[in-house]
């Protein structure tokens, strides 16, 4: 079983995501090792990216406060190196295609998994361009992560049937960010998917409370929640690890 | 290996799920009406008697005989209704547009003419119409932002980023992912993600073949060249094409460098960048070396962009097209040159390749020809261009 099966292993999977060097690289490492002690399954690491067009201005604005603090993907790197002896929570990173290609996709995938992360999630590769990162995927064994949108329709299924770790379900049009509610049937999309194969499926885009979280635990293995936690992030800079801590336990009681 | 809508290496769909459907959509929309007699006779009587086409290739005299080389023509795009060759695609695709049932249209501007165009024909169809521009763009080009106001279209200022073109594609991006069913972006380059640069480049097309057709009526011949102005590339594409099996044919574009192509304060793509992928399409970037795309700087709004279409990225690489750099001191003396030569005041964008045409043109023989696109008129820049110059308009 790969690293990310094993994530959706002690029941909804809760998975939250941070932006690497927001606010800085020293507190992204104890925002992991917290996380983890507060029982989240699965983490997203986002590597920061000029122009990141899938994104509501909260994560947009934490990938400039990472980038004008100098942060580089060898930097990152070098911090999940380290972080890897001490944890041992699955770790995707989630960045932007051009971060992977300028790298050279070959160098960045196969240090992927020397430094120990075990998939990757690119927002703006959708299944017609995915090869030219795949190929590198399944050769170091990073998986590649497929997301499907509410406009997805009859693509789920041919998505799904050559998905990898497990597929992302976007539970709502427009870019990433907190919302009141979601009125996609993320159920349906959900029965789409196993259909074609039977793979773990994570929600994100807009979730924030337990309430929600619950809400879309019900109807997927897990749940991610991005802009709820850089809110924080933001919030209390150097000092929300405690609050981010409180917040993940409070969300994975939620889910289970 | 590579997906559709390719350009060599350059091209493909690097965007959202969520936007494929749209995407594939769109293509399939284009493939049935592109062809379609209905559609072309409706798109031609708008070029013809609403834009005011074809436009004019003028023989700059005065220029031909003050530069003592090749024989210079100028294309006039500048006199199409809203000022721009922008209006060509903009009818094409809002045509495109209605047909899929779509009721809303949204763009991103840089100079703000792709967004006034937008505007106009979004008025004429009587349909909703959103334009996203930087706000630093909403500044250097006030009138424009005010006249897409009058026309009833609704602009949105875009802090994100540097608050110039490239933020304003990006915030249409994501205004399209969140409202996808009604409404159709309207692209304005030959760029983003297929089929968005065969669809641009097919509705400017028309500069191309008016060029060839009109200067055969004039010379019997072709021209020994053609220079535009290159920031997505859509006029230069539209100049270019119908030339590009004319291996006789020069084809020259000319990129902004800003303050010089040996600073940061640049946006010439082919110059200074490398290859990349960002809004939709793998291209030339200027970008740093670990892929963050680079805060570009241009005095022309409308060049003011770190990428480039990706059939220009390809000209290029197969060494077809030349792409040469302007700095903003070389175009701001083009603008001035060309308004007291010929009493034509060019776009700053056009005034880029005015710029080159006035160092080539003494280097070609007298019975060479040279063919410059005058891909918009400047009244929109007299403000600027008197504060580049120590003058302020307003004070």
């Amino acid at each position: 079983m790969s690293e990310l099966a094993k994530a959706f292993d002690h029941g909804k999977a809760f998975i939250p995501f941070l932006t690497c060097g927001d606010p800085s690289l020293e507190t992204t490492e104890r925002l992991v090792i917290a996380m983890e002690r507060a029982g989240a399954d699965l983490i997203e690491l986002g590597i920061p990216f000029s122009d990141p067009t899938a994104e509501g201005p909260v994560i947009q604005a934490a990938n400039i406060r990472a980038l004008s603090g100098h942060v580089t993907t060898d930097k990152i790197f070098a911090m999940v190196r380290s972080l890897r002896q001490k944890v041992k929570i699955p770790l995707v990173f989630m960045t932007y295609a051009n971060v992977v290609f300028s790298y050279g996709s070959e160098r960045f995938i196969s240090t992927c998994r020397d430094i120990g992360v075990d998939g990757l999630i690119l927002p703006d590769i959708p299944f017609e361009e995915k090869q030219e990162f795949d190929g590198f995927c399944r050769q170091y064994e990073v998986e590649l992560i497929s997301m499907i949108a509410p406009t997805s329709k009859e693509r789920i299924s041919r998505i799904a049937a050559e998905a990898s770790g497990f597929v992302y379900c976007v539970s709502s049009l427009g870019v990433t960010g907190t919302r009141a509610s979601i009125t996609t049937d993320v159920a349906a999309m959900v029965e789409l998917v196993k259909k074609a194969k039977e793979i773990p499926c994570a929600v994100g885009f807009g979730i924030s409370t337990p309430e929600q979280a619950a809400r879309m635990a019900r109807c997927a293995d897990g749940v991610i929640v991005g802009s709820a936690i850089v809110k924080l992030c933001a919030q209390y800079g150097e000092g929300c690890v405690p609050h981010v801590e409180k917040y993940v336990a409070d969300m994975k009681k939620a889910i289970r | 290996m590579n997906s559709k809508g390719r350009f060599g290496i350059h091209g493909g769909q690097y965007i959202p799920e969520t936007l494929m459907n749209a995407m594939l959509e769109l293509e399939t929309a284009y493939r049935k009406y592109k062809d379609d007699p209905d559609f072309n006779r409706e798109l031609t009587e708008l070029l013809n008697e609403y834009a005011g086409r074809p436009s004019r290739l003028y023989y700059a005299q005065r220029m031909t005989r003050d530069l003592g080389g090749a024989k210079i023509y100028l294309k006039r795009e500048d006199l199409n209704h809203t000022g721009a060759h922008k209006i060509n695609n903009v009818l094409g695709q809002i045509l495109l547009a209605k047909r899929m049932g779509k009721t809303r249209v949204i763009a991103e501007t840089g100079a703000g003419q792709h967004g006034v165009a937008t505007a106009t024909a979004a008025a004429m169809m009587g349909m909703e119409c959103e334009i996203f521009m930087g706000r630093e763009d909403c500044q250097r080009q006030a009138l424009n932002v005010y006249r897409m106001r009058l026309l009833g279209a609704k602009v949105h200022p875009v802090d994100a980023g540097t608050a110039t073109l490239k933020d304003a594609v990006s915030e249409t991006f994501r205004e399209w992912t969140s409202r996808i069913e009604d409404t159709h972006y309207l692209l304005g380059s030959v760029m983003g993600p297929a089929p968005f640069p065969e669809i641009v480049r097919d509705f400017q097309a028309v500069i191309s073949r008016e060029i060839r057709d009109q200067l055969q009526a004039k010379e019997g011949r072709l021209p020994d060249a053609v220079v535009a102005c290159v920031g997505g590339g859509s006029n230069a594409i539209g100049a270019f094409y119908h030339f590009i099996p004319e291996n006789g044919v020069r084809l020259i574009g000319c990129e902004a460098a800003g303050r010089g192509i040996d600073t940061l304060d640049t946006a010439a793509t082919i110059n200074t960048g490398r290859l990349g992928i960002f809004h939709g399409m793998k291209s030339y970037f200027c970008q740093d070396e670990y892929g963050q795309i680079a805060p570009v700087y241009s005095i022309s709004a409308g060049l003011d962009y770190p990428g480039i279409g990706p059939e220009h990225a390809y000209l290029h690489d197969i060494g077809r097209a030349e792409y040469v750099a302007v700095t903003d001191d070389e175009a701001v003396r083009a603008f001035e040159y060309l308004s007291r030569m010929e009493g034509i005041i060019p776009a700053i964008e056009s005034a880029h390749a005015v710029a080159h045409a006035m160092r080539l043109a003494p280097e070609m023989s007298k019975d060479q020809i040279l063919v410059v696109n005058i891909s918009g008129r400047g009244d929109k820049d007299c403000a600027a261009i008197a504060r580049y110059r120590g003058e302020d308009l307003y004070e």
